[in-house]
């Protein structure tokens, strides 16, 4: 196995809670709480979880757009969470990031030619303005928009086209990494194909690591090598695609894929209601995370915080369930099939 | 009769640079008891269909003109007094912002009495018992403590909930619901959806569901309309609609989306893409609105618009060159 | 999929193609209104407002050639003449004509209106920008803004006018430090909001240094609310320098200004209004026509800005 591109170890963010006349730090709220994770190069790794799982704030975290609490963030081989924002200029070209909302994606009161020009002079990629000019007529290209669009206003696009300038701009840089941060959530069915399409052949052809965080696991399936699964600060799973929507061996997952609901009127599906809502990042609950909200909890799970491990080839789980005989193990075997529809 | 005849329904709004035509010339009916979807993409005229049927159109800037017979009862023609009488009463409405639609300011309780004190003439203690029972229908814990409660103690779930409750207090006999599970994540999503479901059965109400999202429509449609561009362009059973659907646009939308499962049976093919994008509705259009995304579109298609036809039993869509089976007689 | 889904439109003879029926329109056509008239005809209030403004400042400017006499030139024989053919707004005890009196009156309540809004602008501009930038600077430079709200800038222009000589330059000076909180503070949330925009963090990532972040994606993005505030300032600005004149702490007598000819005017309120009247009607419809163009700009230019102003 190759070097990876990104690796995270135990990163950890946790976001202070200012109250009172002083603004004294009353708590913390604990977005990302012990993550780890490694993309090699050229792979998708696609971070799942509900809103406020604290996926977003990984993204944000990689890109170094705040300063994290604990962890690192190693960037082909050189540690970036603790660099000096002068030596940490030149390792941003390496990864870019696509943002959910088209719209707030893009300065509105710039053309999209110095758009996608910024990065270009930033990291000192064209030789001249002839150089630059030709380079953003290629990205038009490559992204599939008509190379005289690039005097327009980003108000003149719609959603989907919005997107593909900010696709744009991320390739502008010549990354190695790519972080999508939901960034086909917003759109419409029809434009979300598009867009999933697009990012795929970009991937091909230009060989791009990609970490596409998302909550929509149909898109996740169809779009990734690997798959994270987080809830509450924590990764509860990681495993190959096909492993963790064949046999999912975290109880969250399997409650997740059980929750899609799927274009197959009377499909055939044993589903997992969960009771309850998320508990608050603030405090979240001791031992287990998803204890307070898991259909197999025991009481184990109540006092002891799983760990990651593997269970399989590159399937790791944060779970108890894999401590007992397997008979006692609701998650032994092939549990996946069952929770997605049947044909 | 049905419950629910909409026919000829059109929604314009004066905009500075020209007239809107948000719906245009829609037709379909809710039978009493029944689950009807209307999907489609943003800016297809669906919410604004709800919208419309509620009068909750601000004229001007929109105008509505067709019918819209409730119960026999054209709401186009009655006063605003009459159509208050009817609104949360007869017929309901869910939104997709739980919080928005909440008064922040008002317990749960108060808010869910508030409706049947004006419609129902309840007393208030009547009305509080009945808001405990409400709360309890829709699957809220310790209705009699979270009656007393504002909104912002209530997660985005339990909210919806008791969006729910307010709008089943009153029986109503017909239940809008714009994009009920948008804004919740997939398990609380799930959670609803079970629960729509299950009131269903318990309440009787029909109910429109607007939503975009393909698989929530599978899960909780009986009869499935399809909007784009302010108009039906096909309608069928749900089963028939996602078995083979007729128009071409319905044919893309199934299949730009991925389906969850593909990496276990090895059908990851490529996502079927939409081209282009959406018309203007300011213009009038001449032929079929889908003409300038349609793989077959003919110069016969950009010329005239296609009527709504009866492609197979009870399968109607709008498109010249959709295949037909002889209708049974 | 089954066969359903595969269309042969060769298969379908002409003869079974059925058209929809035509929906009529249910309301008139909107005429495109192009160019300016357009703009105006969509924009009631900036036209209007603007308009009148306009007029103002032609006013203003144009004051020696619009019939009017020496607006200090005393003549103690015609006193308090009613209004007239000759005396269009009547004269003041001194003798004076109000109608030239008022006329360029305008130019003080104007001047000092536009100044103010340009340089508590300008002022408020980089304060906020710094303190919505610079974390440590943040409090402390928010406490002494909070600070200085805490006094009604009325009170605090009257102090400040009280430590100097009264001038036109000294009223700016002291309406403008009295606005400053206000635009400092607006700019600051501006700034905020801004810095937490997804173009922002791309801009970032992009490798664009802090001075070039707000250069290019922060200023540009704060011209529309600071245009609006700017308008609301000159109204206030203009009502302030009113009231500074009104009580003798404004402008000097000798330079006519609409508050000090209502001063003038006051002693003889109930025997001969029009004195008092005249400045009072120029600077309320002055002032409505300033709020009137910054409310109609802050629709024009941000209509989300407009739910939270």
């Amino acid at each position: 196995m190759s070097k990876p591109i990104l690796e995270v170890n135990d990163l950890k963010k946790h976001f202070p809670i200012r109250a009172g006349f002083f603004g004294g730090i009353t708590g913390h709220v604990y977005a990302v709480d012990g993550v780890s994770f490694s993309i090699e190069k050229g792979e998708t790794l696609s971070l799942v979880g509900e809103s406020g799982c604290g996926k977003s704030t990984v993204g944000k975290a990689i890109l170094r757009l705040f300063d994290i609490t604990g962890g690192q963030v190693v960037l082909d081989g050189q540690r970036i969470d603790d660099m000096p924002a002068g030596t940490l200029r030149p390792m941003r070209r390496r990864m870019q990031v696509v943002f959910q909302d088209p719209y707030s994606s893009l300065n509105p009161r710039m053309r999209v030619r110095d758009i996608l020009a910024e990065p270009i002079r930033n990291f000192g990629l064209a030789k001249d303005a002839a150089d630059i000019e030709r380079r953003v007529g290629d990205l038009m290209d490559r992204v599939r928009l008509p190379r005289d669009a690039v005097n327009r206003w980003p108000h003149e696009f719609s959603g989907g086209q919005r997107q593909r300038i900010c696709i744009a701009r991320a390739l502008a840089a010549e990354p190695d990494l790519i972080i999508c941060d939901e960034a086909v959530s917003a759109l419409d069915v029809s434009v979300k194909a598009q867009i999933v399409n697009l990012l795929q052949d970009l991937q091909k052809e230009l060989g791009l690591a990609m970490l596409f965080i998302s909550h929509d696991l149909a898109i996740v399936e169809h779009m990734t090598h690997r798959v994270a699964v987080m809830y509450l600060g924590r990764i509860v799973e990681v495993a190959p695609k096909r492993q963790l929507f064949a046999a999912p061996k975290h109880p969250y997952t399997e409650a997740l894929l059980s929750a899609v609901p799927v274009p197959e009127p009377g499909a055939a599906r044993d589903r997992i209601i969960l009771k309850g809502d998320v508990p608050s990042p603030i405090r979240p609950p001791k031992g287990c995370r998803f204890h307070t909200r898991c259909p197999y909890a025991f009481d184990r799970c109540k006092q002891e915080e799983p760990v990651l491990r593997q269970t399989e080839q590159g399937h790791w789980s944060a779970c108890h369930l894999h401590d007992r005989p397997a008979a006692e193990n609701p998650l032994a075997g092939e549990r996946g099939a069952a929770v997605l529809a049947h044909h | 009769m049905a419950l629910l005849e909409v026919e000829n329904l059109q929604t314009h709004f004066r905009a500075p640079d020209g007239v809107n035509r948000a719906v245009d010339g829609l037709n379909f009916h809710v039978n009493a008891g029944e689950t009807v979807a209307i999907v489609g993409e943003s800016g297809c005229g669906k919410s604004v269909t709800a919208m419309s049927i509620l009068r909750l159109i601000p004229e001007p800037p929109g105008k509505i003109a067709g019918s819209i017979r409730f119960n026999g009862r054209d709401l186009l023609k009655l006063s605003d007094r009459e159509m208050r009488a009817i609104r949360g009463n007869e017929i309901s409405m869910i939104f997709q912002e739980p919080m928005t639609s909440l008064n922040p300011v008002l317990t749960v309780g108060r808010q869910i009495g508030e409706t049947l004190r004006l419609h129902q003439g309840m007393s208030k203690s009547q009305a509080e018992a009945r808001a405990v029972e409400m709360l309890k229908l829709v699957g809220i814990p310790e209705p009699e403590r979270r009656v007393k409660e504002y909104p912002h103690q209530l997660s985005g779930g339990m909210r919806q909930r008791v969006m729910i409750a307010i709008a089943l207090a009153c029986n109503p006999k017909l239940l809008i619901a714009d994009e009920p599970t948008t804004a919740l994540d997939v398990t609380i999503q799930a959670q609803i959806l079970d629960l729509m479901r299950d009131l269903k059965h318990r309440v009787g109400a029909a109910i429109v569901i607007i939503t975009h999202d393909l698989g929530v429509v599978a899960e909780v449609a009986e009869r499935v309309i399809v909007m784009y561009a302010g108009r039906k362009v096909e309608e069928a059973a749900v089963e028939k609609l996602f078995r083979s659907p007729r128009h071409p646009y319905t044919q893309g939308l199934l299949g730009s989306m991925p389906k969850l499962g593909s990496s276990l049976t090895g059908d990851e093919t490529r996502l079927q893409e939409i081209p282009g994008l959406v018309p203007s509705l300011k213009r009038k259009l001449d032929g079929c609105v889908f003409a300038s995304r349609c793989a077959y579109a003919t110069d016969m298609c950009r010329k005239v618009a296609p009527a709504l036809e009866e492609k197979a039993e009870g399968h109607i869509a709008a498109c010249h060159y959709a295949i037909k089976e002889a209708v049974a007689a | 999929m089954s066969s359903a889904s595969v269309l042969n439109p060769a298969d379908v003879p002409q003869s079974a193609i059925k058209a929809a029926a035509p929906m009529p329109d249910i309301m008139p056509p909107v005429k495109a209104r192009k160019g300016l008239w357009g703009y105006m005809y969509r924009n009631p209030s900036i036209a209007i407002g603007g308009t009148i403004v306009l007029l103002m400042v032609l006013m203003a400017i144009f004051a020696p050639l619009l019939w009017t006499v020496d607006p200090t030139a005393l003549a103690p024989a015609r006193r308090t003449r009613e209004p007239s053919a000759l005396y269009w707004f009547g004269t003041d005890m001194l003798g004076r004509d109000v109608y030239s009196r008022v006329v360029y009156g305008a130019r003080v309540s104007l001047i000092v209106g536009f100044a103010v809004a340009v340089l508590a602008s300008a002022i408020g501009l980089t304060i906020g920008l710094v303190s919505g930038f610079v974390r440590w600077a943040d409090s402390i430079v928010m406490r002494v803004m909070d600070g200085m709200m805490s006094i009604p800038p009325i009170l605090l222009a009257i102090a400040l006018m009280a430590l100097t000589r009264g001038s036109v330059g000294n009223v700016i000076i002291a309406i403008t430090i009295a606005e400053v909180p206000r635009v400092s503070r607006l700019v600051r949330g501006v700034v905020l909001s801004l810095r937490e925009q997804p173009y922002v963090d791309a801009a970032v990532s992009c490798g664009t240094r802090t001075p070039v972040i707000i250069w290019r994606h922060i200023l540009p993005n704060t011209v529309a609310p600071m245009t609006v505030q700017a308008t609301y300032i000159c109204a206030s600005a203009m009502i302030v320098e009113s009231i500074l004149s009104f009580i003798g702490a404004g402008t000097p007598p000798i330079i006519p200004s609409w508050g000090n000819i209502m001063a003038e005017g006051r002693a003889l309120w109930q025997v001969k209004p029009y004195i008092v009247f005249f400045p009072a009607l120029f600077l309320s419809i002055t002032v409505l026509a300033v709020n009137l163009l910054g409310d109609g700009l802050r629709d024009a230019l941000d209509p989300r800005m407009a739910k939270r102003i």
